[in-house]
């Protein structure tokens, strides 16, 4: 498989906090779901705003989809502008990038109707429910239907019952269009249950502590949570995450 | 009942001051350029009131017009300042420097530039000058004020610098617009009332040159009066400029 975006041997030194992140290589393939998985403060979302080019390596290389619209991200926050609709706010990227705003718009429209947002296109940012921002977020970053999304710990703001929804809405957007997924997370589960492929960094700056595949079809059948597959890679990426906090301390 | 309590405890605390006020006055039986009772303040008010109208009037237009260049002035050069840092590194000394010297030791120098004869434009001027700050840092602070998150996204989708100051910074600017503009309106009154006072009888005929006049005539119950209209005009603009804000801000949030 051809990869996406790849680091290569990157450290990424900060002014005054000092060495942030690496020597880390990553490397993305078309088409998979891949976890970050890591302590707070380990730079797993250095990695992923090196991926999105929102930030160069101190060293090593980054080389990524630099193309308009080919990579999107959606940052813990919605992030949406308060003043514009829902629809304005998903169609901003389209109309940016040069589209007349009638298509750019009718685009927004039915991407907020694939992620369940049908009928909330004139509401505005504060009316919507946190989880319904989310996916507002979310329809934006799918609207210039990109190879590479990134996820920095979306569903961090939400109650379990909204996130767990989330999760399987993303598997299914997915399984659509298949762009390549790189998200970044603190929740093993959840890093097991929508990746197949999970990435542990250890306690900054952050390096490789390993990788777990997770076997099992995306999206994810009902009950996968109790299967064994899913209950091995939960463990390995646990033990994982111990040995290299061990490591760095 | 409770907000009928909240509505009528302001209104009695003043009834029992002026009471008290009046009660002062009849018994102690002081002069009346000294000290006159509120009833000579009221009659002051109700028995002339066209001129006392006028004069409102004189000094509210200026304060508005000035309030209107302030605010086009300030808006102007805070979008240029915005879209270039070593301009803003350059006006912020000057700017500073100019905020922080009082309007009425200004006064004098921009009442010999606008000349005897437009005192009236100094006027103007002055109050222009302290209408303009709020509305400029305000700006400048709004324009800066746009979520991280958003200014990268817009990075990502490759806005063009133009792109940003319209979309994004603009926008996100307007609740600290809000509030420049109230605060300038306030300002805007207070600089064409201390304005007026320093161009002295030749320039606008407002109330602070009402307050002047009457006081050079001893009249203390017309100065009240005139000093009455201009609490009360004062408190009629915040509250106005108050609900302007709020609905502003409803609009803008969508909520």
């Amino acid at each position: 498989m051809t990869a996406v975006a790849s680091l290569e041997a990157v450290e990424v030194d900060y002014p005054k906090r000092g060495k942030a992140l690496g020597p880390f290589s990553l490397s993305v393939a078309a088409g998979e779901v891949l976890a970050l998985v890591g302590p707070s403060g380990c730079g797993k979302s250095t990695a992923l705003r090196l991926l999105a080019g929102l930030e160069g390596p101190t060293r090593g290389t980054v080389q990524r989809a630099a193309g308009r619209g080919e990579t999107a991200v959606v940052f813990q926050a919605p992030t949406l502008a308060p003043w514009l609709t829902a629809q304005a706010n998903v169609a901003l990227p389209l109309e940016l990038a040069g589209m007349p705003r009638p298509e750019a718009r009718a685009k927004a429209a039915e991407a907020l109707a694939r992620v369940g947002l049908a009928g909330a296109e004139q509401a505005r940012p504060a009316q919507l429910s946190g989880g319904m921002a989310m996916r507002a977020s979310l329809a934006r970053a799918l609207v210039t239907n990109p190879r590479l999304l990134l996820l920095d710990e979306p569903f961090a703001a939400l109650d379990e019952i909204t996130r767990r929804a989330l999760a399987d809405d993303v598997l299914k957007l997915w399984s659509d269009t298949r762009p390549a997924i790189v998200f970044v997370t603190h929740n093993v589960e959840e890093a097991a249950y929508m990746a197949d492929r999970v990435v542990v960094v250890t306690r900054g700056p952050g390096r490789i502590a390993g990788e777990v595949k997770v076997a099992g079809p995306l999206p994810r059948p009902p009950g996968f949570r109790a299967t064994p597959g899913f209950r091995e890679a939960a463990e390995a990426v646990s033990a994982l995450l111990a040995q290299g906090s061990e490591a760095a301390a | 009942m409770n907000r009928l309590i909240d509505t009528l405890a302001p209104v009695a605390l003043i009834a029992l001051l002026l009471g008290i006020w009046e009660a002062a006055c009849r018994i102690t039986g002081v002069p009346a350029y000294f000290l006159p009772p509120p009833s000579a303040v009221a009659k002051a008010l109700v028995s002339d009131p066209w001129p006392l109208i006028q004069a409102s009037w004189n000094t509210l237009s200026v304060a508005l017009i000035a309030l209107v260049i302030a605010s086009l002035a300030a808006q102007a050069i805070a979008l240029i300042v915005a879209l270039s840092p070593i301009l803003e590194r350059a006006i912020r000394p000057l700017a500073s420097t100019l905020q922080v010297t009082p309007v009425v030791a200004i006064a004098p120098l921009v009442i010999i530039w606008a000349g005897i004869d437009h005192a009236e434009r100094a006027v103007i001027a002055l109050a222009v000058l302290v209408a303009f700050f709020p509305i400029f840092s305000g700006a400048v602070t709004g324009l800066k004020a746009a979520d991280p998150d958003l200014e990268r996204l817009f990075e990502l989708y490759g806005a063009s610098r133009l792109q940003r100051v319209l979309r994004l910074r603009l926008p996100s600017a307007v609740p600290f617009l809000l509030e420049g503009h109230k605060v300038g309106a306030g300002l805007a009154i207070i600089g064409a009332v201390v304005a007026e006072f320093s161009a002295g009888s030749g320039g606008v005929r407002g109330l602070a040159w009402r307050i002047l006049d009457a006081g050079n005539k001893l009249q203390t119950a017309r100065m009240i009066a005139a000093l009455v209209v201009l609490g009360l005009m004062g408190v009629a603009l915040h509250a106005l400029l108050d609900r302007l804000e709020r609905a502003g801000l409803t609009w803008w949030r969508g909520r």
